[in-house]
C-alpha cells in the first residue's frame, strides 16, 4: 500500500498524519481519499501538486503509484 | 535518466544567436511596435494610497476633439472571484481585473482608475486632466504589522483569513496562514544547548528590469486580435487578457517582443487588458507605455516582510530546533509568496523539529509579483542570519556547522517530499576550498557566508523543430528569452541531432505558431523547454532514420544515427541529415520534429556565497570587495550564461541588501519612484563576482540540467548583512543596509 504523508496543513482536514492507500495511479489514490476523509474537498486537493517518490508534478492525473510509494500533497511553486 | 558523458556542444561558449541584434540596436523591444492608424493610450492613478471612488465623470475628457476612446472597469464583462492560473501562479480573476483598473476603490497611490486613448500621446495626457474623480480618502495601511492588528482599517470587506481553525466572523488584512512542522519543536529546544532567536526586516523592493511594461495592440472585431508586448511569458498574457475581455484564446495572438529584463516581473498583464479593450472602443490599434515612475509605483513589486527566527544546537554544532514566522506583503490583494518563503526557509538544513508559520497580508501597495526566487530571499535571509550568529555563539566555522547539518539525497523536507541528489554538499565543499575563503581578510573588512535554495520548476513546454532542404533546422519554442535560452536550445538541438550549431536556428514563435508553453520563470525553461527540444530532436531523428531506411530498403531497426549521419548497419552506407532533407520531397516530405511535453522532476538547485565588505565607519557606506557565487547547475549547457546567471543573481541580491527600498512618506506616496532615488548597483559599485559551477546532475534530465536563473539571489542578503555585521560588530537585521542605517548601528553600538 503506498504511503500518503500529510501536511499539518491536510492534517487539519484528515485528522491523521499519514494513511495508507491502495491505488495504482494518482487519480485513483485521490479518489480513495477522498471517500475516507468528509472534510477534504476536490478543490483542496486537485488544486495542490503531488510529489510521489520525491517527483514534483504539478498537474497529476494517472501517474503510476506503486505499493512502496511515498506521496506527499504540497503548494504549486511557481517562481519568477 | 542523466550519467556523465562527453558531449560534443554542450557545454561550449557559443555566440548568443541573439546577441548581434542586441548589440547593434536591431532587436525590437516592447516599445518599438508601430501600426498605420495608431493612437495613444495613457492611465489616470489614484493619488490616494486608499479610497473609496464615490464618482467619475469623463464627460469633459470625452468631448476633447482628439479623445478616441475612454475605458473604466465598468467597460469590461463582470467577472466573479475564482482560481484562474495563467502565469506565476494561482490568480484570483477578479483581482487581476481590479489591480488593471480599480473598481470602487483604490489601493494604492498609482492604482489604475481609467484610460482614455487620443491620437497623440500630449493629448490623451491633457484629456487625463479633464475627469473628475470624487474620492472619500481613506487611512492607509503601509506596513505588515499594522495590517496584522485587530483594530487595523481592513482594505477588503470580503477577505476572510484562510487557514485558520475556526471560520472567522470579521474580514482581516491576513488573507491567508499556513504552517508547516516536522517533529517535536519543544523538545528540539528542550535538546539545545545554544538557542539564537532575531526579528528581521526586509524592504518592498523592485526587481529593477530597465525595459518598461510596453505594448502595442490592435482588436479586430471579426477575425484575429493582436497584441505585441514585452512579456515572460505570451501565452500567458493571452489567457489572462482574453479573460477580461471575454474572448476565445483563438481569436487573439500575442507576439512577445524581445524582453529587456523581467525576474518575474513580467509575468503578469498590466497594460494589455487595456489597451486592447481601448482599441475595441476606438477601432484603432492602441500603443501604451509606461514611464520609469510607473513601473515603480503600478507593476508588481517584491514583498516585504517581517520575520523572526529561532535556531537551537547543541555545543558541537548539531541543530536541534528550527522555528519561524514569516508575514508577507502581498500588496493590494492576496497572494504573496509567503508559501515558497515557508517551504524554503530551512530546507538548506536537514534538522529533525521544524515549525514555521507564515501569514499572506494585504497593504495599500501595489500588488506585488514574482521576484526571482519569490518569497525564498526574504525568509533565508532571516534564517542565515541566525546560522551565522550561531555559529559565533558555538565558536563553530559557518562552513563547517553547514556541512555539519546541511541537507542532502534522502533528507525529509519540511514541505514533503525528501530530497533526490543535491549539490548543498559539494557547494559548501567548493566554498571552502576556493581562493576566497583561503584568503586571509584584512583587518578593516568583514566576511559573510550564506546557503540558499529553490526548488526550481518543470511544466509545460512545446518545441517544434523545422527541418529545411538544405539539412539546417530552425527550433521553433515559446519561451521568451530572458537569458541566453536560445543558445541553449540550440545547443541541446545539436547534440541530439549531431548537427553543428551554426545550422540551427532558435526562435521564440507567436501564441498561433507553437502550442502553449508555461511562462518563462521559475528557471523552468534551459530545463523544461530544454527537455523538449531534446523530444523534437529526437523525433527528428527517428525519421531521419525512416527516411534513410526507405532510401536502402532496410528497416528502420538496421539504421544508426551518429554525429548528423544516418549509417546503414547492414552496408555501411552513410547519408548526411543535408542529403536525407534535400531528398525528402521523394521520401515523405519534409521533416518536422516535435516535443509537446509537461516536464517533471525539475532538480532544486543550492548555492552558497562568499562575500568581503569594507565599511566607511564615518559614512555608513558599503563597499563589496569580493565576491564569490558558488551554485550546483546539474549539467550546464552553456557555462557563459550559467555563469551570467549566478553574478546577475548577486548583483541584485547586493542590491536588496545594501540600497533597494521603497520608501513611502506617511499618506502612503512612495518618494522614490525613479532610479536616482531608487539605487540598484551600477557596475562601477561591484566587483567582479566569481562564480564556481557545481554539477551533480539532476536525475530526471537526459543532461542533468537543474534551473539556474534564481537560486542566485537567495544567499545574497545574507551573506552581505552578516559581512557588515563582522565589520562593524553589530548584528544587522533590517534591510537594507543603507549608509544611513548602518552609520546609526555604528553609532548606537559606540
Amino acid at each position: 500500500m503506498a504511503t500518503v504523508i500529510f501536511s499539518s496543513e491536510l492534517q487539519r482536514l484528515t485528522g491523521e498524519e499519514h494513511a495508507s492507500v491502495i491505488a495504482t495511479n494518482y487519480r485513483d489514490l485521490v479518489a480513495e481519499l477522498l471517500i475516507r476523509y468528509e472534510k477534504l474537498t476536490e478543490d483542496e486537493i486537485l488544486t495542490m501538486a503531488v510529489a510521489i517518490d520525491g517527483e514534483i508534478i504539478h498537474d497529476p492525473l494517472l501517474e503510476t503509484v506503486s505499493p512502496n510509494s511515498e506521496v506527499h500533497f504540497l503548494f504549486r511553486i511557481s517562481g519568477g | 535518466m542523466s550519467e556523465a558523458r562527453e558531449y560534443k556542444y554542450i557545454g561550449q561558449r557559443t555566440v548568443r544567436p541573439d546577441g548581434f541584434d542586441k548589440v547593434t540596436g536591431r532587436a525590437a523591444f516592447g516599445a518599438d511596435l508601430s501600426l498605420p492608424g495608431m493612437i495613444w493610450g495613457k492611465i489616470l492613478r489614484s493619488p490616494y494610497a486608499h479610497a473609496s471612488i464615490k464618482s467619475i465623470d469623463t464627460s469633459k475628457a470625452e468631448a476633447h476633439p482628439d479623445v478616441m476612446a475612454v475605458v473604466t472597469y465598468q467597460d469590461y464583462p463582470a467577472v466573479s472571484s475564482g482560481g484562474f492560473e495563467p502565469g506565476d501562479g494561482p490568480t484570483d480573476l477578479r483581482d487581476l481585473a481590479r489591480n488593471v483598473l480599480a473598481d470602487d476603490k483604490a489601493l494604492y497611490h498609482g492604482h489604475a482608475i481609467l484610460a482614455i486613448a487620443a491620437r497623440t500621446e500630449a493629448a490623451a495626457e491633457k484629456a487625463l486632466s479633464l475627469v473628475d474623480i470624487d474620492y472619500e480618502v481613506l487611512k492607509p495601511v503601509m506596513d505588515v504589522a499594522d495590517a496584522m492588528q485587530p483594530d487595523s482599517a481592513v482594505l477588503h470587506a470580503d477577505l476572510f483569513t484562510k487557514g485558520l481553525a475556526e471560520q472567522p466572523e470579521n474580514p482581516s488584512n491576513i488573507a491567508t496562514r499556513m504552517e508547516l512542522k516536522k517533529g517535536d519543536i519543544e523538545a528540539g529546544f528542550a535538546a539545545a544547548e545554544v538557542v539564537v532567536e532575531r526579528d528581521f526586516y526586509t524592504p518592498t523592493v523592485h526587481q529593477g528590469y530597465i525595459e518598461p511594461h510596453a505594448t502595442t495592440v490592435r482588436y479586430d472585431d471579426d477575425g484575429q486580435s493582436m497584441v505585441w508586448c514585452s512579456t515572460q511569458g505570451h501565452f500567458d498574457v493571452r489567457a489572462s487578457t482574453a479573460k477580461l475581455l471575454s474572448m476565445d484564446l483563438g481569436k487573439l495572438k500575442v507576439i512577445a517582443s524581445e524582453i529587456g529584463g523581467g525576474f518575474g516581473g513580467k509575468t503578469t498583464v498590466y497594460l494589455e487588458p487595456v489597451a486592447l479593450m481601448l482599441s475595441k472602443k476606438s477601432g484603432r490599434p492602441v500603443k501604451m507605455t509606461m514611464t520609469r515612475d510607473e513601473v515603480f509605483r503600478a507593476s508588481g513589486p517584491g514583498s516585504a516582510t517581517r520575520s523572526t527566527v529561532k535556531i537551537g544546537a547543541k555545543k558541537d554544532g548539531t541543530i536541534t530546533a528550527m522555528q519561524a514566522k514569516l508575514c508577507y506583503e502581498a500588496g493590494a490583494f492576496k497572494g504573496s509568496p509567503m508559501g515558497p518563503g515557508c517551504m524554503t526557509v530551512f530546507t538548506p538544513y536537514d534538522v529533525e523539529n521544524i515549525y514555521i508559520e507564515g501569514y499572506d497580508v494585504v497593504v495599500n501597495k501595489p500588488k506585488v509579483a514574482a521576484y526571482r526566487a519569490p518569497g525564498a530571499p526574504q525568509a533565508e535571509f532571516a534564517a542565515e542570519m541566525v546560522i551565522n550568529e550561531l555559529a559565533d555563539e558555538l565558536n563553530i566555522d559557518p562552513i563547517e556547522l553547514r556541512l555539519q547539518n546541511a541537507a542532502k539525497e534522502g533528507t525529509q523536507t519540511v514541505y514533503g517530499p525528501k530530497l533526490k541528489a543535491v549539490g548543498l554538499v559539494e557547494c559548501l565543499e567548493a566554498a571552502k576550498n576556493s581562493p576566497h575563503y583561503k584568503q586571509a581578510l584584512p583587518k578593516n573588512q568583514g566576511r559573510g557566508l550564506a546557503a540558499g535554495f529553490w526548488f526550481n520548476i518543470g511544466g509545460q513546454s512545446s518545441v517544434v523543430i523545422n527541418m529545411n532542404p538544405d539539412g539546417t533546422g530552425t527550433i521553433v519554442e515559446g519561451n521568451p528569452d530572458i537569458g541566453g535560452s536560445r543558445a541553449s536550445m540550440q545547443l541541446m538541438a545539436a547534440e541530439e541531432l549531431g548537427i553543428d550549431v551554426s545550422k540551427l536556428n532558435p526562435i521564440v514563435a507567436d501564441t498561433e505558431h507553437v502550442p502553449y508553453s508555461a511562462t518563462t520563470g521559475g528557471s523552468r525553461t534551459t530545463f523544461a523547454t530544454g527537455m523538449a527540444v531534446i523530444e523534437a530532436a529526437r523525433d527528428v531523428v527517428q525519421q531521419m532514420k525512416e527516411r534513410a531506411a526507405s532510401v536502402w530498403n532496410v528497416t528502420t531497426e538496421q539504421v544508426d544515427w551518429a554525429d548528423g549521419v544516418a549509417i546503414n548497419m547492414t552496408s555501411d552506407d552513410r547519408l548526411t541529415a543535408a542529403e536525407i532533407c534535400r531528398g525528402a520531397e521523394r521520401t515523405g516530405g519534409q521533416i518536422s520534429g516535435r516535443g509537446n511535453i509537461n516536464a517533471r522532476g525539475a532538480g532544486p538547485s543550492f548555492a552558497v556565497h562568499l562575500c568581503d565588505v569594507e565599511v566607511d565607519k564615518e559614512t555608513g557606506k558599503v563597499d563589496v570587495v569580493r565576491y564569490t557565487a558558488i551554485q550546483d547547475a546539474g549539467k550546464a549547457i552553456h557555462p557563459s550564461y550559467v555563469e551570467g546567471q549566478y553574478q546577475g543573481g548577486a548583483a541584485q541580491g547586493i542590491g536588496w541588501a545594501l540600497n533597494e527600498e521603497y520608501i513611502y512618506n506617511e499618506d502612503g506616496v512612495m518618494e522614490n519612484a525613479g532610479f536616482l532615488d531608487y539605487r540598484i548597483p551600477l557596475a562601477s559599485d561591484l566587483p567582479m563576482i566569481d562564480t564556481i559551477i557545481v554539477e551533480v546532475p539532476n536525475a530526471f534530465h537526459p543532461f542533468g540540467v537543474r534551473g539556474v536563473g534564481e537560486t542566485g539571489i537567495v544567499p545574497p542578503l545574507a551573506a552581505v548583512a552578516t559581512a557588515i555585521s563582522d565589520s562593524i560588530g553589530v548584528r544587522m537585521t533590517h534591510l537594507p543596509c543603507s549608509p544611513p542605517r548602518v552609520l546609526k548601528a555604528i553609532q548606537d553600538a559606540s
